[in-house]
């Protein structure tokens, strides 16, 4: 690590100063020998050199030269160096080979002997088979199928100029350019040359070129600043390419980063939380109080977790039981009712609430007993139950964001108003609204947004007015309403950090890897979280 | 809610038009619909089977069309096309007429011994119907889709449909000993006795979910006309005596039940929407139906109901400002015909025997503003003034939550649901020290209990990232639920928190550490002093407890 210094990556501008005092004992050539080579010759070249040259003469690795002329070029002006590519044709290891002991041809041509070979066993030679057919070609050497015991392979020519062998020689001799262009195609294409292209640096002498350089600090001491030699020490430059050390931290989780902020919006909004802290609830809250029958499809075992012990409610309101009974059953409040027998065993069943509207039922009730009316604007977020089957997008809990709404007057048109605020507060601006279907709201509607990603409408929340069937038997006045409105804090949540399987994000699968690396949530500021796929 | 799937091609014709699918979307969007899927026989057959199965299967367009769970009016093609004609204003709303029948009434008598099992029923005759191909299929599909919703898996309410031509009435509804029924049930080529043909569905894979509607009861439920003919065994299966063709003329429907209200709806949805094929269209021939009690009625009601609803109420309720004519024509489109009658801001409307869903005003407010357009109403500001306040659990959850990330420490987020070895075995605890609240329908293992500590949660966080550098430091703020009489619902929540510190050495001192510095910022100063707090070993968890801490 470079340490912060005043003068670093530049302090080779004053190293004369500074090389002979005590403190900085090294004065030692910047890395290591060839550095110091490379310096030494350039100071008594003309110009420049090249360090692939250089690399031959002192016989190391043309990387070692590299590494010289980067660490120099690191201290600042005192060499320049320019990188220059240079093609150039080298044997392959089958080139090589050939180059020593001629071409397949060649030696084929040799292994056969004046009164000729079986050719099958000349194809058992090493060089039989490619040798053979090139021999052939190149008219040395004929097939004889007559032969009493198989073909037979006789020479042609008494002796051979091996061309391929000599032109390799060449190469290998560094006279590439002495061979035709379609000559060394040829070779390449029998893959014995190929041609490399070599990164070579041109290094002339820099403006502040020296040759005794001296070791960079990487580190600033105390003892420097208090002697003060800091000031004649050259310092090494930051590695800005590389990546920090992070610090050591916690982290809080990234559903629960944005149920912080979906608070923090309804408090921006004024709406004040309700009590959410009780999963345990009877069907009388969770599902009678609010107007939806004992028949309803929700209400069977295949989608609510009911409990065994404590299997039933031990107190109920019973005033407001009856009025709630009488309305499933009979109507009043201007309305039909289901006409069915409604049984208050069947209100007693214990479950995991389904829906954070049991305790917005529960607040209202609170609220309907308070005289007189008040308005209000409440919200929760908290966790729901579903026995449910469950995938990649859905597990038997999750969060329920809820905003509710109760004043004289309140109309369809105030919620989509209320709704365009809180989702603008969101970041999603382009609202449109679908009737739709909920047991106890009526008007309803579903909240879709224009999905920048997905290039189509996606549901985003459900919304509606509470039936009257449910505020009037509370004992809320005749022309107060209520507006209110529900989604789920999962789903916006794997969109914004664009995680596909939700077992990922909550429960003990989850990925402390993700937790750890997810930036903060702003759910205003993006325009448009990488998403891949849509999360239901 | 219900997915019906009707084929483009007859759906356009029915409509007298043809849309662009983007077309036919945005219409079912302003309708309350939702074009689910566009698809093809052939495609689900190969999505679900294989391309090799569904070679030769039909490639019609089919619309997969969501419906809202209470319009059972729209449930099948000739619905659905009424509805969205009448919207629309292609066509005026028909009107259902009960007619009595030239001859004698047919009659269905139910007897005493249907009252323990399934005591309702009704009865009507499609007279002189035409079926093809398509509308038999829909006439079928319409019965299935009202079993599976309101019907409530035939459990509330079991149709059935007759040749009536092949019986000959009166008809008994009865409840018979299983031995006792003997009859050749739909595509079945011989005789069985109920016990037999409960026996034989229990490997079929659609009949199979209603066997428990009877299963165990000493009576099933029976219908024979004059002749001892079996008609059906609800809610299991008809027989085959009596099996509807596309040459049936005149179909007698029975529809048993639990539910006597819900029985008569669907009877009067199914002759609503069918009487469309009869040769006088939309009328549906009466049938009789004597109780135990001798008294009898007359089905389908097909009633309609008038409602009076304030012109100024819809508007306020919703939000615009329509006069009295404009609300009455809104709400004839969406079938509910309606005028202005009294003082000119009444508006009388008339709930058709399709439309079981409008039981109050509120839902006619609704009908009113998806025929405005929910997107046509203006978005305002309620004015309400309030001040907002955090519940006090929270507030403090938030704060210290944020200031155990500070401590270095990382929050989990686990389930409130568990096995219950989680909370006990594993633990060392016995269950019934745990005070646990019991689920009595988990579908797996993962869901017995709700968890009385956070701590299993945190340890399963750890075993799934062992991949992870060490140390973990994971902590949680959540809730645990344990059972308690005084509660209204015999059990509460408690918010706990939970740390755990996982490293090759157990440093305990670090979880100690953790434990002062939340002691710090919850301003409770260490010591025996009131108001201060020690430590002390606990039986509890054992080696667990060394390592992991609680506060409630």
């Amino acid at each position: 690590m470079a340490a912060h210094a005043p003068g670093a990556g530049s302090g080779s501008g004053c190293s004369g100063a500074g090389r002979d005092t005590p403190s900085a004992p090294g004065a030692a050539m910047a890395d290591g020998p060839v550095a110091d080579v490379l310096l030494r010759r350039l100071e008594a070249a003309d110009g420049g050199l090249d360090s692939a040259e250089l690399a031959a003469e002192l016989g190391v690795e043309h990387q070692a030269v590299v590494g010289a002329v980067k660490s120099l070029q690191a201290l600042g002006e005192i060499i320049e160096a320019e990188l220059r590519s240079t093609k150039r044709w080298e044997l392959t290891a089958e080139g090589e080979e050939i180059a020593r002991e001629g071409s397949h041809e060649a030696r084929v041509f040799r292994s056969v002997p004046p009164e000729g070979l079986a050719q099958s066993e000349l194809m058992r030679l090493p060089s039989g088979k490619v040798g053979f057919s090139k021999a052939m070609s190149n008219k040395w050497i004929r097939v004889d199928k007559s032969a009493a015991d198989g073909p037979r392979v006789f020479r042609v020519v008494d002796s051979m100029e091996d061309d391929v062998q000599r032109r390799l020689q060449l190469v290998r001799g560094g006279q590439a350019e002495k061979l035709a262009e379609k000559e060394r195609s040829e070779l390449r294409k029998r893959k014995l040359l190929t041609e490399v292209t070599l990164k070579t640096y041109w290094v002339s002498k820099g403006s502040a070129f020296s040759t005794s350089v001296s070791k960079q600090e990487a580190e600033l001491s105390p003892e420097m600043i208090s002697s003060g030699s800091w000031r004649d020490r050259p310092f090494k430059p930051y590695n800005f390419s590389a990546r920090g050390v992070l610090p050591d931290s916690g982290h809080l989780h990234p559903l629960l980063k944005v149920r912080t902020q979906f608070r923090q919006i309804f408090l921006e909004m004024g709406f004040t939380e309700m009590p959410t802290d009780n999963f345990i609830e009877s069907s009388f809250w969770n599902f009678d109080a609010l107007f939806q029958p004992q028949q309803h499809p929700a209400r069977d075992q295949h989608d609510t977790f009911f409990l065994q012990d404590p299997a039933e409610a031990l107190q109920l309101p019973m005033d407001y039981v009856h009025r709630v009974k009488r309305t499933h059953s009979q109507g009043g409040y201007g309305s039909q009712g289901y006409k069915y027998t409604w049984k208050l065993d069947e209100a007693r069943k214990n479950l995991l609430r389904t829906h954070t509207t049991a305790a917005s039922a529960r607040a209202l009730y609170r609220l309907a007993r308070k005289k007189p009316f008040t308005p209000i604007k409440y919200f929760s977020i908290d966790r729901v139950f579903r026995n449910e089957t469950l995938d990649a997008t859905h597990l038997a809990e999750f969060h329920q964001i809820e905003g509710v709404v109760a004043d004289h007057g309140l109309t369809l048109g105030h919620l989509m108003g209320v709704l365009r605020e809180f989702f603008t507060k969101l970041g999603i601006t382009q609202l449109r609204f679908k009737p739709a279907y909920n047991p106890y709201t009526e008007p309803s509607m579903e909240v879709f947004s224009y999905h920048q990603g997905l290039k189509k409408w996606v549901e985003v929340g459900n919304s509606g007015l509470f039936r009257p069937e449910m505020l009037l038997p509370m004992g809320l006045p005749e022309n107060v309403s209520v507006i209110a409105w529900g989604l789920s804090l999962e789903r916006p949540t794997m969109i914004k950090y664009g995680i596909n399987n939700i077992r990922e994000l909550v429960g003990h699968k989850v990925n402390l890897q993700m937790v750890y690396d997810s930036p903060l949530c702003r759910l205003d500021a993006e325009p448009g979280p990488p998403q891949t796929q849509e999360a239901a | 809610m219900p997915t019906v799937s009707v084929k483009r091609d007859l759906l356009f014709k029915a409509l007298g038009r043809t849309y662009t699918d983007e077309e036919f979307d945005e219409l079912c969007f302003e309708f309350g619909l939702e074009l689910d899927e566009i698809t093809s026989e052939k495609e689900i057959i190969s999505k679900e089977q294989g391309d090799k199965k569904a070679e030769g299967a039909s490639d019609v367009v089919l619309y997969k069309i969501d419906v809202p769970a209470n319009r059972y009016d729209l449930l099948c093609l000739e619905g659905l096309v009424r509805g969205l004609q009448v919207f629309k204003e292609r066509i005026k709303a028909p009107l259902y007429k009960r007619v009595m029948p030239n001859g004698e009434i047919q009659k269905l008598i139910i007897t005493e011994e249907t009252a323990k099992i399934r005591p309702y029923a009704v009865a009507a005759v499609l007279r002189n119907i035409k079926f093809t191909k398509d509308r038999y299929d829909s006439f079928i599909e319409l019965q299935e889709k009202l079993h599976q919703n309101i019907c409530r898996k035939r459990a509330l309410v079991a149709i059935g449909a007759h040749d009536l031509d092949s019986l000959s009435g009166p008809f008994t509804f009865t409840a018979k000993r299983p031995s006792d029924i003997k009859f050749k049930p739909l595509s079945k080529t011989k005789e069985y006795t109920a016990c037999e043909l409960m026996n034989i569905y229990k490997t079929d894979n659609h009949l199979k979910h209603y066997l428990h509607i009877i299963e165990n009861k000493p009576l099933y439920p029976v219908i024979y006309d004059s002749n001892g003919v079996v008609l059906s065994m609800p809610p299991i299966i008809n027989g085959n005596h009596s099996k509807i063709t596309l040459n049936t003329r005149n179909v007698f429907i029975e529809c048993t039940g639990t539910d006597f209200t819900k029985a008569k709806i669907v009877l009067d949805i199914i002759v609503t929407m069918f009487s469309e094929y009869c040769e006088n269209q939309f009328t549906v021939e009466a049938a009789e139906v004597v109780f135990p009690n001798g008294k009898s009625y007359t089905f389908p009601e097909l009633a309609y109901r008038k409602e009076m609803v304030r012109a100024d109420l819809i508007n306020k309720k919703v939000g615009i400002r329509e006069t009295p004519e404009n609300l009455a024509k809104l709400l004839t489109r969406m079938c509910l015909k309606s005028e202005v009658i009294g003082d000119g801001n009444q508006i009388e409307i008339e709930i058709p025997p399709t439309r079981a869903d409008i039981i109050h005003a509120c839902d006619i407010v609704e009908d009113a503003a998806i025929a405005y357009g929910y997107n046509n109403i203006q978005m305002t500001l309620p004015k309400t003034y309030t001040i907002a306040n955090q519940f006090p659990l929270n507030k403090l959850t938030e704060l210290l939550r944020h200031d155990m990330a500070a401590a270095g420490f990382t929050e989990a987020l686990t389930f409130a649901l568990c096995s219950q070895e989680d909370i006990a075995d594993k633990l060392g605890v016995d269950i019934s020290a745990t005070k646990a609240v019991h689920i009595s329908n988990p579908k797996t293992a993962e869901f017995q209990v709700a968890r009385t500590t956070l701590l299993p949660g945190l340890l399963k966080t750890i075993a799934a990232n062992r991949k992870m550098p060490l140390p973990l430091k994971l902590f949680e703020i959540s809730d645990i639920v344990v059972k308690d009489s005084s509660r209204d619902v015999g059990a509460r929540n408690y918010r706990h928190l939970c740390a755990v510190y996982y490293n090759k050495n157990p440093g305990f001192e670090i979880i100690h550490g953790l434990l002062d510095r939340i002691m710090q910022l919850l301003d409770v100063p260490p010591g025996e002093k009131k108001g201060g707090y020690v430590i002390k070993a606990s039986e509890g968890w054992k080696l667990f407890y060394h390592n992991g801490y609680q506060q409630s």
